[in-house]
């Protein structure tokens, strides 16, 4: 709300301004200079009678590490729904940065000025080997023509199998996707989507289908990649949360129950009563 | 789309991404096209000869499997499943027909130097503006390319944009060659209603009938197979092809790593149906004649067919079937005419219960086993 | 010099009634009486052939008068020149031209009396005045009928020269008749007296009755009225009735076009609603479903050959046996290909379009390639009139009231019944629904079976509007798809509006667009619809939508 709309800017006669569709998109705009990423104001979704996101405040900052819990229903893939641009809130307003206006792009939009995300079920490309996938996703071009004429360098070679060595899939870098494994196939979307070198990444349930070890080393990845990026984290594991020990914030009912660090969290009365009371849900 | 883990065993070399295949299929098409050629100049009682009819029959194949290719690069490739296919076959075919028509000039039954007989006969007195330019061999090869594939881009435009998918997408190209099919059988369409466009005599100053130029005209139909494979190959070879692959399987999470799904739909969406207008309009001359019931909703699926048979997701899958199945119901058109529609639909419930890859899959998952063992 | 003879005529059939009374068998008594065969009848004819005049005349109100049941019949033959004179034997005989000969017999077409040579017969004279004296005796002895309905043909015959009838005959006709489409018939005879009558109030009367009936003749008289007549009063009445008659008029064809829309429609709901149930709830493209319907009409088809006599109750036979042998292949369709293909619906539309290639190859192999001829009971033939201007055709009437009926059962069996329930769990989960306890691919078994059967009834009630052939199905099978896809898929209730709106639709441009441009602007805009609308006007809703 506080944001200028970048659509409404001066009253000056711009050529391009004569039709909707010729005015370029935002894509290179993105502003982070106030130190925030992402802002979400009075956000409302309401999927036939069910207020799946209700008044919605939410903001994450340059750079922070932040875990989003909450039960069943609370809204946090429905949140990340609409940041990504699957879904439209029915009021609020969502900024991406001080400049790029999320209601108005599409997901491919959204995605390519710099907002990655991880589904909560795994979801690559079952029939294109690691490799592809990784080079589908790393950042560069998105056009037609040049997506056509795009050649293998060998430093973007290198990129991608460096990659796969972190994400230790080096030595199945030319198998198909599909025939990876549950916890493979979790690895390979995380590094889908640091090759898409996003601002902010939007990461649902990572843990799901993990060892303990792997569990270690996608913390660690995290945190790594924390400070560079933003990164929104949604995890059930409360294990997992404890060990990123980042803010966290509780949805509960489609609004932010409460804010702070797990420690506080853990010990606020409203949440002890969603997650312990009578309406508890099987968290 | 549940067999990939039997073609991939898990390996840390690059694969070949089966270019052998491609090169092994574009010789055996030069082969063909060359020795087609010979055979066809020996002397009638030499064992090895290949008549004029069977040139001709050849021919016509080849402009099936050139459509079969653009059908398989849409739903092998892209998951669009397009049951309107023909449409943009007879299209092509139709802009061909329309310069062969005005290439009669006053040798038609009436004479009339300007107007085709058909319009003659309904009394019209000059040539609807759409006929302008079809005199024109450069004109007429440009509109081949542009009518059908302006129709999939704007047909395209609304029905990608608006995300319609799936069952739904195939069952309005359905609906769209079916209305273009009544349309072009109304005489006031300035088609040739009914009976459509035909008694061709020459293209380009050569006279159709004769067995020179329907050698030419299949030599012709094999050169544009080869040029369209290897363009179609060159896309689904390159980072656009994985892509469109990428959009097959998950759309959704193409979009999320930011490609613009509709544009890559809508690009090879309107390739794919100019391709099949360059395969209609070479059809035209080899047969004589293009009417309104190339329009039937069946062809369009008997494209698919072919297609499915062959193995989708693979172009040279793609023109096998066409081939395949084409030589079939020849064959059983001429042995049993009974039988060929039961042949046809078993061949459809087979292909698809135990066949999901076709007769290319069968192949590929031979190799991969031998591979393995 | 006329009486004399006259009387010596009279004379000699005296006597030749009297040589006829005495002996049972009548031999050639006198050349100029005329036999005819039947006793009553000699005398009556004697006069009428060699009579004058008046006597004449008479002797047709004589024999008018005799109350026979052919009398009809015979005064219709004098008038069309039917019954002759056989010369040789002054026999009245009817006659039918055959070739150069006129075939005979006898007055009451109990004998063959074999054929003569054409000039060995004559025609029985009428003169003019005759013609008009026998039209009015035929059309008074109509309106004496027991039968309302030649009561109303004798009016409809006077309808042109409604001063043939005396005023004293059509009062005495109004006061005792009793059936009501008769009198009405009446009154609006006496409005076409009235309105030729040569007084203004009595045309002004008559233009009221007029205004009622929307019948071609009256608003043409209304017409002549209102652009004619001498009188200021009556022509501008009968100009403002001419007004509202044309705007009723208007009305009426309107209420047409919308009845033959929801006919269209029923059609089309009908042939669509096993599709909605297959690929709404099933996610199966049935492209046999075209196919199946075809199966049905020869249902009805076979009924017809087992049982020629009953045309009814093998069309009412045939609904159950349809919906059952239907369901049977439907049900033998989804055990032996579509179960292994739940979830890829893109290839449930390839093997069922194989299948429907091998369905209609098997009856044109088993049956025949051309269409087989399936009859309309009696009771399907027929027309609704509402008035002069609207009328609907009975079957079409049917029609409709079946596929709401179909309609209705089904509902309920989804909505009401254990089966429904079951199905409808299936289809919104199915590994939940198995883990209560339903049997789902039972349920998948049945629930295509059903769609299939519907199909079956589909084909019944089309084998009596169109042609039963191989090609049938396909045919129906595109509008079927529009049909379900306008609607919502998984939605029975949106099924049944779209096919009526598509079915008024297609009607409301036909008179201006012509039949085949009205359905591919329909098409144009179907395609343009699920562009804007992807999921139908009444779309599912819900996270399980996202899975198909």
């Amino acid at each position: 709300m506080s944001t200028p709309d970048p659509m409404t800017g001066p009253a000056v006669f711009r050529r391009d301004k004569v039709f909707e569709f010729l005015i370029p998109k935002q894509v290179d705009d993105l502003d982070l200079s106030h130190g925030t990423a992402l802002y979400l104001e009075n956000i409302s979704v309401n999927f036939d009678g069910f207020q799946a996101i209700n008044g919605l405040n939410f903001y994450v900052n340059t750079g922070e590490l932040r875990c989003l819990i909450g039960p069943n229903g609370a809204g946090k893939t429905t949140l990340m729904d609409i940041v990504t641009g699957k879904t439209r809130p029915d009021t609020g307003t969502a900024w991406f940065g001080q400049k790029i206006n999320l209601l108005r792009m599409d997901e491919a939009e959204i995605a390519q000025a710099g907002i990655g995300r991880k589904f909560q079920k795994p979801s690559v490309f079952e029939n294109l080997t690691v490799f592809d996938n990784l080079e589908l996703s790393m950042a560069g071009t998105r056009k037609l023509w040049p997506t056509y004429r795009a050649r293998l360098s060998s430093e973007t070679m290198d990129r991608i199998e460096a990659m796969a060595g972190t994400i230790n899939l080096l030595s199945q870098l030319y198998a198909q996707a599909g025939s990876l494994s549950h916890g493979q196939k979790q690895w390979l979307e995380i590094g889908m989507l640091i090759m898409q070198n996003p601002v902010l990444l939007l990461v649902d349930e990572p843990a799901a289908g993990m060892t303990h070890q792997e569990m270690d080393r996608t913390v660690e990845l995290l945190t790594t990649l924390a400070g560079d990026h933003a990164i929104v984290v949604v995890e059930h594991d409360m294990d997992f949360v404890r060990a990123l020990n980042s803010p966290v914030t509780v949805l509960h009912q489609g609004s932010v129950l409460a804010e702070g660090s797990m420690a506080e969290v853990q010990s606020n009365t409203d949440v002890m009563r969603v997650y312990l009371g009578t309406e508890s849900s099987s968290c | 789309m549940s067999d990939s883990s039997t073609t991939a065993p898990s390996t840390s070399a690059r694969p070949q991404r089966s270019r052998l295949s491609s090169i092994i299929f574009i010789l055996t098409l030069i082969a063909l096209i060359i020795g087609v050629s010979i055979c066809n100049q020996l002397p009638a009682e030499h064992p090895l000869y290949v008549s004029n009819y069977m040139v001709t029959l050849l021919g016509k194949y080849l402009t099936y499997a050139i459509l079969a290719v653009a059908v398989d690069l849409v739903w092998g490739y892209l998951g669009i499943l397009s049951l309107g296919h023909a449409a943009f076959f007879a299209l092509g075919g139709y802009v061909m027909g329309m310069h062969l028509m005005r290439q009669i000039g006053d040798r038609g039954v009436y004479g009339n130097p300007d107007l085709p007989d058909f319009m003659v006969f309904l009394n019209w007195t000059e040539l609807p503006w759409y006929w302008m330019g079809s005199d024109n061999f450069a004109f007429t090869a440009m509109m081949i390319l542009l009518v059908p594939g302006l129709l999939a881009f704007v047909f395209g435009w609304f029905a990608f944009r608006s995300r319609v998918n799936g069952v739904y997408l195939s069952i309005i190209t359905q609906a769209l060659t079916y209305a273009l099919m009544l349309a072009f059988f109304r005489n006031e369409m300035g088609f040739g209603g009914n009976n459509g466009l035909t008694d061709f005599r020459e293209l380009l100053g050569f006279d159709l009938r004769s067995d020179t130029v329907r050698l030419g005209l299949f030599i012709a139909s094999g050169v544009a197979l080869l040029l369209v494979f290897l363009l179609c190959d060159s896309i689904l070879r390159s980072r656009l092809g994985k892509v469109a692959i990428a959009i097959r399987d998950a759309e959704d999470r193409t979009r999320f790593i930011g490609y613009r799904v509709e544009s890559v739909k809508l690009a090879l969406f309107a390739l794919s149906a100019m391709i099949a207008g360059i395969a209609g309009a070479l059809y035209v001359p080899q047969v004589g004649i293009i009417n309104p019931g190339e329009f039937a909703p069946l062809n369009s699926i008997e494209v698919v067919v072919w297609v499915a048979i062959g193995g989708r997701g693979t172009l040279y899958g793609a023109v096998l079937g066409a081939l395949g199945v084409n030589y079939a119901k020849t064959w059983f058109t001429g042995a049993f005419p009974e039988a060929w529609l039961f042949a046809l639909g078993l061949l459809f419930v087979v292909v698809t219960l135990l066949l999901p890859r076709g007769v290319a899959g069968l192949l590929k998952f031979k190799r991969s086993s031998q591979a393995a063992s | 010099m006329s009486l004399s003879l006259h009387a010596l005529q009279r004379l000699i059939r005296a006597a030749s009634l009297l040589t006829m009374l005495a002996a049972v068998c009548s031999f050639h008594t006198a050349s100029a009486d005329v036999q005819t065969g039947i006793d009553e009848l000699d005398g009556l004819f004697t006069r009428f052939v060699e009579g004058k005049g008046a006597q004449r005349t008479e002797a047709l109100d004589a024999l008018a008068a005799l109350g026979r049941d052919d009398t009809r019949e015979l005064l219709t033959g004098i008038l069309e020149g039917d019954l002759m004179l056989h010369k040789e034997t002054d026999t009245i005989v009817w006659a039918t031209a055959q070739g150069r000969e006129y075939a005979m017999q006898s007055l009451d077409r109990q004998n063959d009396l074999g054929s003569e040579r054409k000039r060995k017969l004559s025609r029985l004279k009428v003169t003019n005045r005759l013609r008009g004296h026998l039209r009015s005796l035929i059309a008074s002895l109509g309106l004496r009928s027991d039968d309302a309905t030649e009561r109303l043909a004798a009016i409809d015959a006077l309808m042109e020269t409604p001063e043939a009838l005396p005023d004293a005959t059509l009062q005495e006709l109004l006061g005792s008749e009793t059936d009501k489409k008769v009198s009405a018939a009446l009154l609006s005879l006496q409005a076409r007296k009235l309105a030729l009558s040569p007084q203004p109030e009595q045309r002004l009367q008559a233009l009221s009755t007029l205004g009622e009936d929307l019948s071609n003749d009256s608003r043409s008289l209304v017409q002549t009225l209102a652009e004619n007549d001498s009188d200021e009063a009556v022509k501008t009445l009968a100009g403002k009735i001419a007004r509202d008659q044309a705007a009723k008029v208007r009305l009426y064809a309107k209420a047409e076009t919308v009845f033959f829309g929801l006919s269209l429609g029923s059609v089309l709901v009908l042939a669509a609603i096993g599709l909605a149930i297959s690929f709404g709830v099933m996610g199966v493209i049935n492209m046999a479903h075209g196919e199946l319907i075809m199966l049905g009409a020869y249902c009805t088809w076979a009924m017809q050959q087992l049982m020629p006599n009953n045309l009814g109750l093998s069309l009412l036979l045939s609904i159950p046996v349809a919906f059952l042998f239907t369901g049977m292949v439907g049900i033998l369709i989804e055990r032996s290909v579509i179960r292994f293909l739940y979830g890829r619906p893109l290839e449930t539309l390839l093997a069922t379009f194989g299948i429907s290639l091998i369905l209609q190859q098997l009856v044109r192999t088993f049956i025949s390639s051309q269409n087989v001829p399936v009859a309309n009971p009696a009771f399907m033939s027929g027309v609704l009139e509402v008035n002069s201007v609207l009328s609907l055709t009975l079957n079409r009437l049917y029609i409709l009231a079946f596929c709401l009926i179909v309609f209705a059962l089904l509902l309920i069996l989804l909505k009401r019944s254990r089966f429904g329930l079951e199905v409808r769990a299936v289809s919104q989960n199915r590994s939940m629904a198995r883990a209560m306890g339903v049997p789902s691919s039972r349920i998948d078994s049945l629930t295509f079976g059903l769609g299939a059967g519907i199909a079956g009834i589909a084909g019944v009630a089309l084998s009596q509007l169109t042609n039963v052939g191989p090609n049938l199905g396909q045919a129906y099978i595109v509008d079927s798809f529009m049909v379900v896809v306008f609607g919502g898929v998984g939605n029975l209730w949106g099924t049944l509006i779209s096919g009526m709106t598509l079915g008024i639709a297609n009607k409301l441009m036909e008179p201006w667009a012509g039949a085949i441009l009205a359905k591919i602007l329909v098409l144009v805009f179907l395609i343009m619809f699920i562009q804007k609308r992807p999921r139908g006007l009444f779309p599912q809703r819900g996270r399980a939508v996202e899975a198909h």
